[in-house]
């Protein structure tokens, strides 16, 4: 209690446990605790599962190096493969910067709809959602769009006209890998913005599929995974196209 | 009796006011954030339009990363505000992913060395 008075921001939660951090981390692991006291089951999982992903994700860039650093051809470089021709000058890799803003914006977006939830503003949660749906699509089409491109100048998963052909299997799984994540993500906001526009976490209205009642936290746990989608972007912005 | 706790605290609305685990934040400080990370990656961008080579060029594209990386994770997915246990449950395995990266990076340099032993680097 002493603890609690002398941070007002945690005062208010009356909890049993420990506010700080230490004290909480071995509080949770001792005498027959749950471990992730006080996160719900629904959120936990979207982390457990995130972290699964993460290992998914990181085995495909590891694989990405290890073909790269062992192959005697020369790898083709990104910059100029990606680059666009914008009023007769090769940008380079202007379309992958444009699709990053796009998705570090939906990140944003989606930041502030996962705040309205928690405010249960339901009309801006749901809009911002629906917006951060928008940007995923826009994401998704210019990736199309890429893909396109490639494939009409040659690229193969077993080919490519600048040199190692492991450049194109890599690619083609690490991207697609990645842009069927962010089709999910869309998928995931259009039917979570409908619930929400609704009012079903007032009206407390049983889904049609698991015939449970949802919560405003939905939109939070639907959060974590559009950021990670995102944070997948940076390591491959970084590692696959900047490298 | 842990588990009727577990109930309530589960059936609790989320946004019940002052709950310690439920952040509420000013949208400034989510602003803040989202301009950050777009600077950030505009930095990324100009490392390579402007054209940088060498140990400057990685430096700057991993310090980047991981800047955009870590307030992606601390502030958006809220991971500041969590408990530690969830906090080292969820950061500590991917970092020993390092040591697979390792591994990979010793064998990816063992076989480019018998490629050029014995393809004479044509393959």
């Amino acid at each position: 209690m002493t603890e609690s008075s002398l941070h007002p921001a945690a005062a208010p939660s009356a909890e049993a446990m420990p506010s700080s951090g230490w004290r909480r981390f071995v509080a949770d692991w001792a005498s027959d605790q749950t471990s992730f006291k006080g996160v719900s089951w629904g959120k936990a999982m979207m982390w457990v599962f995130l972290l699964s992903d993460t290992f998914v994700f990181g085995c495909f860039l590891v694989a990405y190096m290890t073909a790269r650093m062992s192959t005697t051809v020369p790898w083709p470089n990104p910059s100029e493969v990606f680059a666009l021709e914008i009023g007769g000058t090769e940008v380079p890799l202007i379309l992958i910067a444009i699709m990053t803003f796009v998705l570090i914006s939906s990140s944003g977006t989606m930041a502030l709809a996962v705040h309205y939830g928690y405010l249960r503003d339901r009309r801006k949660a749901g809009r911002l959602m629906l917006v951060t749906a928008l940007f995923g699509a826009c994401f998704v089409g210019m990736q199309a769009f890429e893909w396109t491109k490639l494939i009409r100048e040659g690229v193969r998963p077993w080919a490519n006209p600048w040199g190692a052909p492991q450049f194109g299997s890599t690619f083609f799984m690490i991207t697609g890998f990645h842009g069927t994540h962010v089709t999910m993500g869309v998928i995931f906001l259009l039917v979570l913005a409908r619930k929400v526009l609704r009012g079903d976490y007032e009206t407390g209205r049983r889904g049609f599929f698991t015939s449970r009642r949802g919560r405003y936290e939905a939109i939070e746990i639907m959060g974590l995974y559009w950021h990670f989608v995102d944070l997948v972007w940076v390591f491959i912005f970084a590692f696959f196209y900047l490298w | 009796m842990a588990d009727t706790t577990a109930h309530a605290e589960v059936g609790a609305p989320a946004a019940a006011p002052g709950h310690a685990d439920t952040p509420h934040h000013p949208v400034k400080l989510y602003l803040a954030v989202w301009g950050w990370l777009f600077v950030l990656s505009a930095c990324s961008y100009l490392v390579d339009y402007i054209g940088l080579h060498g140990w400057l060029r990685w430096t700057l594209i991993v310090l980047f990363m991981l800047l955009k990386a870590g307030l992606i994770v601390a502030i958006f997915m809220h991971m500041a505000w969590e408990r530690l246990t969830l906090i080292y449950a969820i950061l500590l395995p991917p970092l020993l992913v390092m040591v697979f990266v390792g591994i990979m990076a010793s064998e990816a340099n063992y076989t480019l060395l018998t490629r050029v032993l014995y393809y004479g680097g044509g393959n």
